[in-house]
């Protein structure tokens, strides 16, 4: 041992000095600034989405301000009252369909030489832009690109409950049972088999389900249902249904297996057969996690755009009907921002609609998170 | 037979067709786009640029947009996922708030629909960073406050974020403590461990977190819409300045856009295929990547 | 190496270690001496493992742990706020029981910890390898294969490359937490021989479940139990002639 490892006085209380480790200092800093990202995105998300839609919201919801403003009293005068006026467009919205027929074709307001188009109308109605009132949003007329726009955002709620209405009714149930199957009815060879096979479906972009509800889904459905159009709610819901099943199954996969093995061999040592332990048993036991996969599945088929842009017909009709064509909120916004003058009063009311989107998804995801999981996790750890 | 059996067959039934009516679409639309594109997929289709109107030729530029914009976007996104990755796993414990929070912004963003990216990117990257640099450059004319691939791969890249900081979190847990305190007690400083002994061990959960979010990315549609994807170019994009082709938006157009959609329908089908050749080869490889992962033990 | 000094190196005075609400030590008083082993012995659970591991601050990595009381290394209170537990914990060398070798060479392994002090000098890295190796009485075994994985290594060679790993930073304290308890009777009669041929450069502290192995290595041992330090004396003393009736029944085998 040639080694001479005795200490010195001044190795022995080397570490009594705080070593200065300006470097080390810096890049933690840096770690922790860049891991509260996410959250800094969620707050630029919504600023800046607002942002550009909040000229339209401070011109809708400060009328009797603008109409004390003097310059321009008389003119926003008169163009407060132009909605008024026109609202009871009902009678045209519904038979106004046909210049939006053909949905194929894809929608007109985007086929017109827009440039020019829009922005005549950005001239006439640049005041009008600034003071879109209430009852213009509420209206149940979506017809942006016109020489008297209209902004009325009624159609595209109801297109956007209906197609998320059909997407859930569709897309649960098979999502949920197939769920159930794998975990308590499949050979476990099938079992291998089925996860990876909702994986594929997952990993469809969704622009080819949409391109696949164009082509065969939609011809298919209106020879079996005899619709009016090829391409309408129903198709879309159907796409939508596509996008939802991975999202709902693998949710609730997760929540069924979350459940104690010991409560299905609890179930069944009772005299209980396989499908009351599944369904009795273990799918109620599992219950937050399974409604919390069907929100997050609303919240997909809500949002999604290119399936509802290519599917739904894209016509902003007011029906009760889901043979008829509807257009959603994504898709308006997938369809007309490309096309819109930045700025306008179509430009912002787009941002409205992505505000709207923004705000239903984040509650969503917030009532999963901070109730649903929560209980899920009280319930089966018996808190 | 009693009613208790019937319900029981039943049940089991409804399951059963749940699965088979899902298999059903999967074949049925991997086999339609498999049959009627494979004919159609040749190597001028994948080399040439289009023509006439985008009505004959190849696809190879939105090939070629496609690819840039999810690579551009790996190496905005991986970092930046991968550090709030290593924020979560090494430097919070699991019950403070700090951590609770950003997992929460995680999961909502995760759920944020991607058209509202799309608004966030044009509102955002190009409205406000765009116009901000070329203020500050004194740019006469508008070289960043335009749609372009840099902007499109940033928006993709805040997409992506949860897929990257998932995949990456996973496989630092997959690090055991006792390599971090042997590290330590050494006297290696946090970061210091971190740097030489957790991260080289979580390289293919990285990989892996970034082969998933390419995957998800490349078949997006909505966030790029306004941030940079053109129908056709004259050129190449020559930088991140510039706009770019798109396989997906490629399709988007030619289905429904259009003016001799028929015509088209074999480049569409073709395009459809490459498309999910693409997302399906890189899912496929990073399921690979994680199952290997999870089965490699570290004694 | 002629002249027996006894001094003390490590001294705990009134030291409490809480875990959240729980202690797990109460107020340890002790002088643990130079170049000596000291044996912690106890059931499991009793505070031994915590105490080893607030020597070198290990346990300033449980989020909720809280210290009172002092601890002096050469008269030094580690737990005073100017102190270094980086520094502290390079002049304080440990050992896991879990051998923990890096998924790298074995030189890699070996010039982990003199890389990190800034030593970049292939020659100097070498020579510091090579003695650390021959130190852990490793190096003949692995001369050939410095640069293949250390995974490959046995487990009882893993847990004397821990060993060469921690002695190639120069501490003057090895703390080592149960370091046989993996191990199969050779290679820890050789991790045995390896201790008592350490004590001559650094003074060991070992927690061990073996009493029998306490009684080879150890010249002082301290037996805990509850989180109290119940009885601490000479090895041969607390083995043949304990004045506690715990400690008795515990190194007899009435319990434990």
């Amino acid at each position: 041992m040639e080694q001479v490892t005795t200490p010195s006085p001044e190795q022995k209380h080397s570490f009594v000095r705080k070593t200065n480790n300006i470097g080390e200092r810096i890049i933690e800093r840096c770690v922790k600034i860049i891991g509260g990202v996410a959250v800094v995105l969620i707050f630029l998300i919504l600023l800046f989405v607002l942002r550009e839609a909040l000229p339209l919201l401070m011109g809708a919801f400060s009328q009797s301000q603008t109409a004390q403003s003097t310059a321009q009293s008389s003119l926003s005068d008169t163009l407060n009252l132009k909605p008024e006026v026109y609202n009871p467009d009902v009678i045209l919205s519904e038979h106004q369909a046909p210049e939006e027929f053909a949905p194929e074709v894809y929608n007109p307001d985007v086929s017109v030489p827009t440039t020019i188009h829009a922005e005549k109308i950005n001239n006439e109605t640049e005041a009008e832009g600034d003071h879109i009132t209430l009852a213009n949003i509420l209206g149940t007329v979506w017809q942006p690109v016109s020489t008297m726009p209209k902004f009325g955002i009624m159609p595209l709620i109801i297109g956007t409950a209906k197609t998320t209405f059909v997407a859930i009714f569709i897309g649960a149930p098979l999502g949920i049972l197939a769920a159930l199957y794998a975990a308590f009815f499949a050979p476990r060879r099938l079992r291998e088999i089925i996860k990876p096979m909702v994986e594929i479906l997952a990993g469809f972009p969704s622009v080819v389900i949409g391109f696949f509800c164009l082509l065969y889904v939609g011809s298919a459905l209106q020879n079996l249902f005899g619709f009016d159009f090829r391409l309408n709610a129903f198709v879309g819901g159907i796409g939508l249904a596509i996008a939802v099943i991975p999202i709902v199954f693998t949710i609730t996969e997760d929540a069924l297996s979350a459940v104690p093995k010991s409560l299905l061999e609890a179930s069944l040592a009772m005299g209980a057969t396989q499908w009351e332990s599944a369904y009795k048993v273990m799918l109620p036991a599992a219950f937050p996690g399974v409604f919390a996969a069907v929100l997050l599945g609303i919240g997909r088929a809500f949002g999604e755009t290119m399936i509802a842009l290519m599917a739904t017909g894209n016509a902003a009709m007011v029906s009760a009907s889901i043979g008829d064509p509807v257009r959603t909120f994504s898709a308006t916004i997938g369809a007309e921002m490309g096309e819109v003058i930045w700025g306008s009063a179509h430009y912002s009311i787009l941002f409205f609609l992505g505000v709207l989107l923004f705000i239903v998804s984040f509650t969503l995801n917030a009532v999963t998170e901070l109730f649903i999981k929560e209980r899920l996790a009280k319930k089966l750890q018996g808190g | 037979m009693s009613t208790k059996r019937l319900i029981g067959i039943f049940a089991v039934g409804a399951a059963t067709v749940a699965v088979i009516a899902i298999a059903g679409l999967v074949f049925s639309t991997m086999g339609t786009f498999l049959v009627k594109g494979l004919p159609n997929i040749t190597w001028q289709l994948l080399s040439e640029a289009p023509r006439n109107n985008n009505t004959e030729g190849g696809i190879f530029p939105a090939i070629y947009g496609t690819t840039l914009l999810v690579l551009v976007m790996s190496i905005l996104g991986v970092p930046i996922g991968t550090i709030t990755a290593i924020y979560l796993n090494e430097y919070t414990r699991a019950g403070a708030v700090m951590p609770r929070v950003i997992r929460f912004a995680v999961n909502t963003l995760a759920g944020v629909p991607s058209i509202v990216f799309g608004l966030f990117g044009l509102g955002f990257f190009v409205q406000f960073l765009g116009v901000g640099l070329d203020k500050t450059f004194g740019n006469t004319e508008a070289i960043w406050a335009k749609p372009a691939l840099i902007w499109a791969s940033a928006t993709l890249a805040a997409l992506t974020l949860p897929v990257v900081i998932v995949s990456v979190e996973e496989a630092l847990k997959n690090v055991p403590q006792e390599m971090r305190e042997g590290s330590l007690a050494l006297g290696a400083t946090r970061w210091q461990t971190i740097w030489k002994i957790v991260l080289p061990n979580s390289t293919t959960g990285i990989l892996t977190g970034s082969i998933l979010a390419i995957g998800r990315s490349a078949g997006e549609v909505a966030p790029i819409l306004f941030t940079g994807v053109v129908y056709s170019l004259p050129q190449l994009p020559d930088g991140v300045s510039s706009q770019f082709m798109h396989l997906g938006y490629h399709l988007f157009v030619l289905s429904t856009q259009s003016p001799d959609v028929d015509k088209t329908l074999p480049l569409q089908y073709a395009t459809t295929l490459v498309l999910l050749m693409l997302t399906f080869t890189l899912n496929f490889a990073a399921t690979f990547i994680r199952s290997r992962i999870r089965s490699k033990q570290f004694r | 190496m002629s002249k027996k000094i006894t001094e003390t190196k490590i001294e705990a005075k009134d030291l409490c270690v809480y875990y959240g609400a729980k202690q797990a030590l109460h107020r340890i008083s002790i002088d643990l001496f130079e170049r000596e082993v000291t044996a912690f012995i106890g059931p499991s659970g009793c505070g031994k493992s915590t105490f080893l591991r607030s020597i070198n601050r290990m346990n300033d990595l449980v989020p909720t742990a809280r210290v009172t009381g002092n601890l002096y290394i050469d008269g030094v209170d580690i737990y005073h706020s100017s102190v270094d537990v980086v520094e502290l914990r390079k002049r304080v060398g440990m050992v896991f029981q879990k051998s923990t070798p890096f998924p790298k060479s074995i030189y890699d392994n070996v010039a982990f910890g003199p890389r990190l002090n800034g030593i970049t000098d292939r020659t100097e890295l070498d020579k510091i390898v090579e003695e650390s190796l021959i130190n852990a009485a490793l190096f003949d075994e692995v001369k050939d294969r410095l640069d293949s994985s250390a995974m490959g290594l046995s487990g009882g060679q893993q847990q004397r490359l821990c060993i060469a790993r921690a002695v190639a930073v120069n501490p003057s304290i090895l703390l080592m937490d149960e370091p046989c308890s993996a191990l199969d009777p050779i290679s820890t009669a050789k991790v045995e021989e390896l201790i008592l041929e350490l004590k001559k450069q650094y003074t060991i502290v070992i927690v061990t479940h073996n009493m029998q192995q306490a009684a080879r290595v150890s010249e002082y041992t301290a037996f805990f139990y509850m989180g109290h330090l119940v009885e601490y004396d000479k090895t041969r003393k607390i083995f043949t002639n304990p004045s506690k009736k715990e400690t008795e029944d515990y190194v007899t085998g009435r319990f434990g």
